[in-house]
This record gives structure tokens, sequence and C-alpha cells, in this order.
């Protein structure tokens, strides 16, 4: 699967002269790995990847009811002979903790996205026990962690994540700033 | 609703799993924690089949991941009511996607047998067979008899999925089968079998 | 599926409208634009504003119902809320509690994270869903006159009562209820149980 590197399709949302966003560089990832199944839960923050995938023929976008229905999803495709990532918040981790079994006793890839809520500059304080838990969580049942905060900085750790996830065969998470994301607006 | 009487006429479930897999074909076969592990074994542990142990309500999910990377086989998700009860929202997700080649099989015995036969939520009259049809799958029926059961027979292998069935079977827990319990060797095994590819993940 | 008949009514006038006649009624709001809503409609001190926790909010206020049987109890959420916490009407069903109301704000839509569609918006038919649990009483309101029957329903009727009202996808301006859990927590309990 490595060897498709396949330059980067011209991205319709990234307008012309206008910086490179983030997600774009992970929806590179996605695609040099050859993924076929991206399961999310809608966000702000990875909107543009979410929308670059539904966009996408070779990717099925499957949107789910919660974070953890997407851990057996792409557990099923692994069997199957295909890969995914799963997108989602940090809130949605606390939602896939027991799921995660799976993955991890099975040294099935698993490659998780997770942009954060309830740190840099968060603005609702019942966020925050659980984005302060996240990296906890993840690694108290054996998940890897690598985290970005810094934009330029989301590609080339996602590229990590993902050559760990699908060539070592390990379940790892990606967790992406607020500072990168940038926290909401609540004045609409 | 509440006080649902057990019908005289249940299925028995070991019975009524060995008559569904009998004419299983080249279908592939995910089954959900529990007794349902054991109803499909008894048929022959082969390598088609993943035994989930873990992850309680991830077996539809599972099964609609396979389904949706293999197109070209017939995937039958077999687990028990409680495990279903613990994913319902998958049954949302799988009528979102509209899975054709997919069908789940609830083994509804109304009592979650690995711990103790407590009562489920279907014993007090949660009924999945509407839920599922409400969530918008193709087909969704709830049987109890032998001729309820022949038709799911069929169905399951040969309606436009996604596909639902229940089988109101006794209130009973089945004999073990000694299964593999090394996720990482079912997996595989399974993936072996399926795609002939290498031990590598 | 579902989605043929239009959808005219906005979500701020539904729920000003259900909230108008509710008396001393006990109100839980899932996160996002429901909590918006009653917080437009006025804050009250049976208003209890849950922030987080997708998919909390209904059995938030089946213990809430079930620990105060004596006074009518509402959550009113929206549809992506509620599709994570599907397993939850099973839950429901199962307690029959009399009391207890759910109303789902469905615009079909996750207005928090940028207006994403969600199931109900492919047909998944969350009344029907209610209905195969258990709950007693079921309804999916489109207009008005609708409406005006089910109000009656949610503030009345033996539940377990379920209603989705379908309203339009714009979102209504941001009015921010309390966000101190603590703060409200206290001030819920003190009108309610007349302690801290």
């Amino acid at each position: 699967m490595a060897q498709a590197k396949a330059k980067a399709k011209p991205k319709s949302r990234a307008k012309a002269g206008a910086a490179r966003h983030w997600t774009a560089d992970i929806f590179d990832v996605l695609k040099r790995h050859n993924l076929k199944q991206v399961a999310y839960v809608p966000d702000t923050g990875q909107a543009p990847l979410i929308e670059a995938c539904i966009r996408d023929n070779e990717i099925r976008a499957i949107p789910l009811t919660t974070e953890e229905e997407g851990i057996g999803v792409l557990a099923g495709a692994h069997l199957g002979g295909e890969e995914g990532a799963l997108l989602l918040q940090s809130s949605g981790i606390g939602n896939c903790i027991n799921m995660l079994g799976v993955p991890i006793e099975c040294r099935m890839p698993l490659l998780m996205i997770v942009t954060m809520r309830g740190e840099w500059g968060e603005f609702n304080p019942w966020q925050l026990p659980m984005s302060q838990g996240t990296q906890a969580a993840l690694e108290a049942v054996g998940v890897i962690v690598l985290r970005a905060d810094s934009a330029e900085r989301v590609g080339e750790t996602v590229a990590a994540a993902a050559k760990m996830a699908f060539d070592a065969g390990r379940v790892v998470a990606v967790l992406i700033g607020q500072r990168v994301v940038g926290h909401k607006n609540w004045d609409r | 609703m509440a006080g649902r009487k057990a019908k005289a006429e249940e299925l028995q479930r070991g019975a009524a799993v060995a008559a569904i897999l009998k004419r299983r074909g080249d279908a592939l076969v995910v089954t959900g924690i529990g007794n349902a592990v054991h109803d499909v074994a008894a048929s022959g542990d082969v390598a088609e089949n993943f035994y989930l142990s873990g992850i309680m309500g991830g077996a539809a999910m599972v099964g609609m991941g396979l389904a949706l990377a293999r197109p070209d086989r017939r995937v039958l998700v077999i687990t028990g009511d409680g495990e279903m009860l613990a994913g319902i929202g998958s049954l949302a997700t799988i009528g979102v996607e509209k899975v054709p080649n997919l069908a789940i099989v609830v083994i509804d015995n109304r009592a979650y047998a690995a711990t103790g036969m407590q009562a489920t939520h279907t014993a007090r009259g949660v009924d999945l067979a509407g839920i599922a049809k409400a969530s918008g799958f193709n087909h969704a029926v709830a049987v109890s008899d032998a001729a309820g059961l022949r038709a799911v027979v069929d169905d399951a292998y040969e309606k436009p999925g996604p596909y639902f069935a229940v089988l109101r079977v006794k209130s009973e827990g089945s004999p073990r089968v000694r299964v593999p319990a090394d996720g990482t060797f079912t997996a595989r095994r399974f993936r072996r079998a399926l795609l002939g590819d290498e031990m590598n993940p | 599926m579902a989605n043929a008949k239009r959808i005219t009514l906005d979500r701020r006038k539904v729920v000003a409208r259900v909230l108008r006649d509710r008396g001393d009624a006990l109100l839980i709001t899932g996160l996002g634009a429901p909590s918006f809503d009653a917080m437009a409609a006025g804050d009250s001190l049976n208003n209890f504003y849950v922030w987080s926790g997708m998919g909390s909010a209904v059995p938030f206020g089946l213990g809430l119902a079930c620990a105060q049987p004596g006074r009518r109890v509402l959550t009113v959420t929206g549809d992506g809320e509620m599709l994570m916490g599907l397993g939850s009407l099973a839950t429901v069903a199962v307690q029959r509690p009399a009391n207890f109301a759910v109303v789902v704000i469905d615009n079909q839509r996750y207005g928090e994270t940028g207006g994403q569609l969600t199931h109900t918006e492919f047909g998944v038919d969350i009344p029907a869903m209610a209905k195969g649990a258990g709950f007693r009483e079921v309804a999916t309101v489109y207009t008005n006159a609708e409406l005006e029957e089910a109000v009656p329903l949610i503030l009345k009727g033996e539940g377990p009562v379920f209603v989705t009202v379908k309203v339009r996808p714009e979102p209504a301006k941001i009015v921010l209820p309390p966000r101190d859990g603590p703060m409200m927590r206290h001030r819920f309990r003190a009108n309610l149980l007349g302690e801290g």
C-alpha cells in the first residue's frame, strides 16, 4: 500500500493562493494509505476533511450516531481487507474506551484523528474533565498517542501515526490541540 | 408490553442457529459476545467465523464494516438481545448506509445468560425488530415458531439487506463450545481465509 | 421515507410554545441549541441545562422523573444528541415513568458543528424507534396545529411520551444559559428540595 504516493489531489476547498488547511495534509495521508472507510461524528475542526472524504469516490464516509460504533466498523473493515480511520472529538474518546479492546487485543490497525475540546481557551467548563483525561484514558487501555499542537505539525504527525497503525499494526490516536482548531465562536 | 407472556411456542436456540448456518455457503459470520459464540461454534469452528468476546454492543458495527469491505459476500451477524441493546444506535447507522449484503440475527432469550439470566429490556416489551424497521432496515421480523424460522433461514441470505431477524428462543443458555480465545489468531485466520494475505497487519 | 412533508416550524417558537404552559414542570435540556431555545423562552429555577455528555439528556430526565413522581419532567433535546443515546429510549420504556416526556427538536442537523446532516435526514424515524421501545405516547409534529395537539400530551399526557418536532434547519441566535454546573445544581435542588 505504501507505494501509492499519488500526488495530492487538488483541494477544491482550499482557495487558490490561500494557505493550505491542515486538514488537507490529513486527507493526503488517508489517500496515501488507500483508506476506504472513514467513520466520523461531525466536528467543526475536521469539517473540511470530512467533506473531502464525502466527495472522494474511493472513500466511503460513514456518519455514526456515537463514536464507539466506529471502532467496530473499522474492525470489520480490516477483517474484510479494507482499512480506515475514525474522526472524532476528544469528548467521543470517552465513548470508545471499552470498544478499543478489540483492535488492541486482536492487533488490528486503527487510526483515530481526535480534535481536542476543553483545553486551549475553552469557554465551556463541562468540556474540561474529558479533555484533561483524554490522553491518560487512551494510554491506560494501550493506545499509542501522538499530539500535534500547531497546524504545520499536523501532517507529519498524522503521517507518522498512520505508519504505526497500518504498517506496524497498532492502535494509534493523534490528538490535535484545540490551539490548532481554534476555540468556539459563541457570538453567532 | 410489560407483561408479555412467554409463548408456548418458542425456538430452541442451538437448533435455530444450526438451521441458519447449515446453508451459510460462503457467508461470513460475526458473533456478538456471549452465548451466540457457542451457538455458532457448535456448527463448526471455521475460519469464516469471527467471534467477538468483548465490546458489548459492537457486533453489528463489525458486521457492517466487513459487509462494506466485501460487498461480494453475505455477512451475518449473530448476536444476543443484550448485546444488540447495548449498541442500538448502530441500527440507525446501518439504516443510513443501507448495506445490502448485511443480515443481523438476534437470538432473543430476553435474558443476560452470561451473567445469570437477569431480564433484559426485551423481556419488558422492547421491540427490537420495530426499532430496526424504524431505522430503515429493508426487512425486520420477529419469529418464534418453526415456520417463522424456515423463512429466516432463506431470507437471511436472500433478501436485499439490511435484513434483521429476531429469533424468540426459550430462556436458556447454550452448552459451551471451546473456541480460540486469541483474537489475534482468529482475526489473522479470518483474513487469510478471506483475503489469502500474509500474517502482516 | 418520512421526509416528504414540508418543514416550516421555527425551533424557538416551538420551544417557547411548549414551555408557555409548563407550570411547575421540571426541564432538562440537551446540549446546544435546545438549551439556547429554553433560555430564550426565559430562565427558570426549574431548568437544568446539560452542557456536555451527548446522549445523556434523556437518562438525566428519567432519573429526575423517577425521583420526583409528583412533578412533570421534560427533556428537550436535539436529534443529534438523541441519536447518541438511543438505548436510553429502551431504558425509559422499561421504567415507564408516567410523568416523563421527551421532546426532540429535530432540525436533521448537527447545529453546533456546522450543520452537518444527522441520521434523521436519511429517514431514521426516532419516534417509531421510541414506539418500538415501548413509549406509551409517540407523535411527530410538522405543523402548528399538530403542535397544539401535542402540547397537552407533552405536559399532561400519561407518559412516557415522546414527541419529535420537525423544525427548519436555520440556527437561531445563541442565547447562553448559565454554564456553572455547581451553581445550577445548587439552585435547582434548593428550589426543588429546599436544600443545597
